[in-house]
């Protein structure tokens, strides 16, 4: 593991364990209250979802053209990474949307078009782990489609009759919810590299033991 | 002759109109006085043509949020932590065996 992984992980420590206190402190939205605070931990894991989609879609399109294994490596740990960032948006979300909006869930394009990026995300994992020879070329196929659906994840909400928030509310928050929005996104993108890294460092063990059993085998 | 007569018959049999229902003979004035006049129902609430603060919503149709909140962040601690655990635990196998293996190259070359 790399020098900066420890004392990054200490950092995340403390930066979630400072967030709560931050995030308490930020004012209250003035329609729905107290359960608005879950968007400062909703909106974060909703970046790093898409931003694990993104990873893995390039990692996976350098894997198809170059033939790199490490590329490879990094789309299969982005792929688990979306999978997992992609599960705490999609439970989030309803909670927040219970009380807002009366509702656990409505087949609106933003949460219709995560749930099969998530769905993509899940599909490249099965297809590495059920796949057999041949499947990661067959993964980052899939791959480069979940990195197709994350821009229009995105802009969804700005072309499309929606309920969901646009993407002109964040620019637009108070100071201090700004600043607990942003101290939150800053948390989960620390997160989100040691994660990624650590997952990493498990493909390139998996991959260091494989070398060894085919070197026992010649 | 004979034959002309019965199709003659047959015919005005057939294309008699068929008897009504027990229900269309008694009319209205019957059904009436069997069955009571039903009870008046309330009116349903009118729909909300503009937008109601969640404050301002009636006891009933109000959620308590803090359960929704903890369960949110409850899930994310849980997920993130599970998945620590997860890549831990697979991480610990992986090395395990490569530990094990390079030991067992080393002791054959040795030998």
């Amino acid at each position: 593991m790399p020098k900066w992984f420890t004392p990054l992980a200490g950092l995340s420590a403390v930066m979630f364990a400072a967030a709560p206190l931050i995030i308490a402190r930020a004012d209250y939205e003035a329609t729905m209250g107290l359960v608005q605070k879950i968007f400062y931990f909703h909106m974060p894991s909703a970046s790093m979802f898409l931003l694990s989609a993104l990873v893995c879609g390039i990692a996976s399109a350098r894997f198809l053209f170059r033939g790199s294994p490490q590329q490879d490596r990094l789309a299969y740990a982005a792929a688990e990474l979306a999978v997992l960032f992609g599960a705490i948006t999609l439970v989030t979300g309803p909670l927040w949307a219970r009380k807002a909006w009366g509702v656990w869930w409505a087949w609106d394009v933003r949460l219709t078009s995560s749930l099969m990026g998530w769905m993509v995300a899940w599909a490249y994992l099965l297809v590495r782990k059920y796949g057999g020879p041949g499947s990661d070329k067959l993964a980052a196929g899939l791959a480069l489609f979940g990195m197709a659906n994350v821009p229009f994840v995105y802009i969804s909400v700005n072309y499309w009759r929606t309920i969901h928030p646009k993407t002109s509310v964040v620019p637009t928050l108070p100071a201090d919810m700004g600043t607990a929005l942003w101290f939150s996104f800053a948390c989960f993108l620390v997160l989100f590299v040691l994660l990624l890294r650590l997952r990493v460092h498990l493909e390139e063990q998996r991959a260091r033991l494989d070398a060894l059993y085919l070197s026992l085998d010649t | 002759m004979r034959v002309v007569v019965c199709i003659v018959v047959l015919f005005a049999a057939l294309s008699r109109p068929a008897p009504a229902s027990a229900d269309a003979l008694q009319g209205p004035d019957a059904t009436a006085v069997q069955q009571p006049a039903a009870p008046p129902q309330p009116e349903p609430p009118k729909p909300t043509d503009e937008f109601v603060p969640i404050s301002q919503l009636p006891p009933q149709d109000q959620l308590p949020a803090a359960p929704l909140l903890i369960a949110a962040y409850a899930f994310v601690w849980v997920a993130v932590f599970g998945y620590l655990v997860s890549v831990g635990r697979r991480l610990s196998t992986v090395q395990r065996e490569v530990d094990r293996l390079e030991s067992d190259i080393a002791k054959g070359t040795r030998t």
